[in-house]
């Protein structure tokens, strides 16, 4: 069991965990399972990422995760307490920009504060539109930005309200390559100033490499846990280790892993299959009451 | 515990969004292109159009003799639009007061129920005939019928006006507010939004488009049905003094009326033009 314990993770309390979530969609044609007794375990200040292939259930996943969607059995907990709705403490950013088309960015990114009739926290949205390099923007439209200035902003958004967890899925799919790696550089550094807890779905390896203390890959449909890699490089990581054999080999090791998953019955690594940090006594259906920790 | 905002639905990113929900073949392109002017050498051009156009009716009629019971010459339908204006101002206060509480009413109401139907899809296919039906008749038909049980006064063409705006607002702004874009709603969701917030930040902006196209089409429908109301009995409104002036041979009054009228028109138009682009404008 104890090589899936993340070592970083030993010394943190776990913040977000996930057991045992399995969703399945009534369809015209049957049930279907998109998601399937997932269970991970992710600590305060971690950065994880989930990888797949398209349609194995990660959007499924996350959505369940921010509260949006309702799990057909498992749970998701946040500190221990559980999430049946969208909670204050957790921030999504979507598969693409989602800002809405009749506001500039200001106004964009004062509507979290807007719908919790709160007065908008200008000072901390203005450090943290300066931080992304969105200054002087704020009274463009959507239409006006490119891509990767709209996703900026959607992250601005997030953060807007300091939430503790983010929830990011596929935030830059839709962006070429080079911004794409720009991106990641940005969402790296911002996450080493505020060590938010982040989840991040991505179906690019490497991005998901570059970024994050562990990987999460999910097999496909219905999408379980096939494995997690942990990602030791240290911090903070610049686009020259993208280009090193370590990461080369890693991003290889972890596609074959995905290419296994995509065959059916293929579930040879039973191990791996266990919540990252959950004790081995605790079956995943019983967690523990909180934290999900009993070696502290 | 399903989200009763999302269901189980969770939104196709990448996939082409049905754009402009179904825009029904009603809405008027002039709205995003526009009447709008712009240089110099464009307001000379329209007024030059305007100036020949109107010199050669002059010089035609005149030349011609045509015979003013037919067809009078532009300068004495001009003549009767001043000089007579005294006469045919109260008129057209009349039928402003029909319009605009006809309007209210039936604007409001129509896209009240618009707002909310949509959000019953069962209760809508349940009323979706009887909409079309009061979009269908000429409501004009049941002028004489109101005017049985109403008299001749204002309430029999002020319900006109309202039962022919009320239906062309309503079945613009539905299909306005039958867009979702599950992505949107799930973003206020995030945030906890409430079904209120979600309307009124989501929803409500989203139909907005289509809701001012619908309010334009009613508005102008409500203008034409007000003038046939007045034509159909009773003493006042410019539809009124269409007939008058049409029975007496009065004809550059009787033009001067139709002047009045199509300047309401364009009025009309231009007035949700400019809501449409300071309000609805990001569509384009
Ligand atoms: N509301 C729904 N009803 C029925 N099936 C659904 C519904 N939503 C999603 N699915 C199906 O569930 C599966 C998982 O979908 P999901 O979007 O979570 O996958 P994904 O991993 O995010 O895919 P992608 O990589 O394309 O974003 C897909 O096969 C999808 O077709
Ligand atoms: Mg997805």
């Amino acid at each position: 069991m104890s090589s899936t314990e993340d070592p970083a993770a030993k010394d943190r309390p776990a913040k977000l965990v996930v057991t045992g979530a399995t969703k399945t969609y009534q369809t015209n044609s049957g049930p279907l399972h998109a998601v399937a007794d997932f269970s991970m375990s992710i600590a305060d200040g971690e950065f994880a990422c989930i990888v797949g292939p398209s349609g194995c259930g990660k959007t499924t996943l996350l959505w369940s995760i921010a509260g949006l969607h309702s799990l057909t059995s498992g749970r998701v907990t946040l500190d221990g307490e559980e999430i049946t709705e969208p909670h204050s403490q957790i921030g999504m950013v979507f598969q693409e920009a989602n800002l809405l088309p009749w506001r500039n960015l200001d106004k964009n990114i004062e509507l979290p504060f807007e719908i919790k009739r709160q007065k908008p926290d200008r000072e901390r949205i203005n450090k943290l539109i300066d931080r992304v390099g969105l200054a002087g923007f704020g009274n463009k439209f959507p239409r006006e930005l490119s891509g990767g200035m709209q996703q900026r902003a959607a992250i601005v958004r997030a953060l807007s309200f300091n939430p503790s967890v983010l929830l990011m899925d596929e935030p830059f799919g839709a962006l070429d390559a080079f911004t794409r790696d720009e991106m990641n550089l940005l969402v790296e550094e911002i996450w080493l100033e505020t060590r938010k807890t982040i989840l991040f779905v991505t179906h690019n390896i490497t991005e998901a490499v570059f970024l994050s203390d562990r990987v999460f890959v999910m097999s496909a449909r219905p999408g379980r846990l096939a494995k997690i890699f942990d990602i030791p490089f240290p911090r903070p990581r610049t686009l020259d280790l993208l280009a090193t054999k370590e990461v080369f080999d890693l991003v290889n090791e972890i596609k074959a892993e995905i290419q296994i998953g995509a065959t059916p019955a293929n579930h040879t690594s039973t191990e791996n299959v266990q919540p990252a940090s959950s004790p081995s006594r605790t079956p995943p259906s019983e967690p523990g009451q909180s934290g999900d920790r009993t070696n502290g | 515990m399903v989200d009763k905002h999302l269901g189980d639905k969770i939104p196709e990113f990448g996939a082409k969004k049905p754009a402009g929900g179904n825009s029904s073949g009603l809405a008027p392109s002039g709205l995003t292109s526009g009447p709008g002017a712009r240089s110099f050498w464009e307001i000379f051009a329209i007024i030059m159009v305007a100036v020949v156009i109107i010199g050669s009716a002059e010089a035609y009629i005149r030349f011609f003799e045509v015979p003013q019971y037919v067809m009078p010459p532009p300068s004495s339908i001009a003549y009767a639009l001043v000089a007579d204006f005294d006469l045919i101002a109260p008129h057209l206060g009349f039928t402003l007061i029909e319009l605009f509480v006809g309007y209210a009413f039936g604007a409001s109401i129509g896209l009240m129920l618009a707002a909310v139907i949509t959000q019953f899809p069962f209760a809508e296919k349940i009323i979706a005939p009887y909409v079309l039906m009061l979009v269908t008749t000429p409501m004009l038909a049941l002028v004489p019928l109101l005017i049985l049980r109403f008299g001749f006064g204002l309430e029999p063409r002020i319900i006109a006006v309202a039962l022919a705006s009320g239906p062309m607002v309503m079945i613009n702004s539905a299909t306005g507010f039958r867009r979702t874009d599950l992505a949107k709603i799930a973003l206020a969701r995030s945030f906890g939004a409430t079904t209120f917030q979600i309307f009124t930040k989501i929803r409500f902006p989203m139909a907005m488009p289509m809701i001012v196209v619908g309010l334009m089409i009613g508005a102008i429908f409500g203008l034409l049905t007000a003038v046939g109301a007045e034509m159909v009995g009773g003493g006042f409104g410019l539809g009124n003094r269409l007939t008058t002036y049409s029975a007496t041979l009065q004809m550059p009054r009787f033009f001067a009326v139709i002047l009045i009228l199509s300047t309401l028109g364009i009025l009309i138009y231009v007035t949700f033009y400019l809501i449409g682009k300071k309000w609805a404008s990001w569509e384009s």
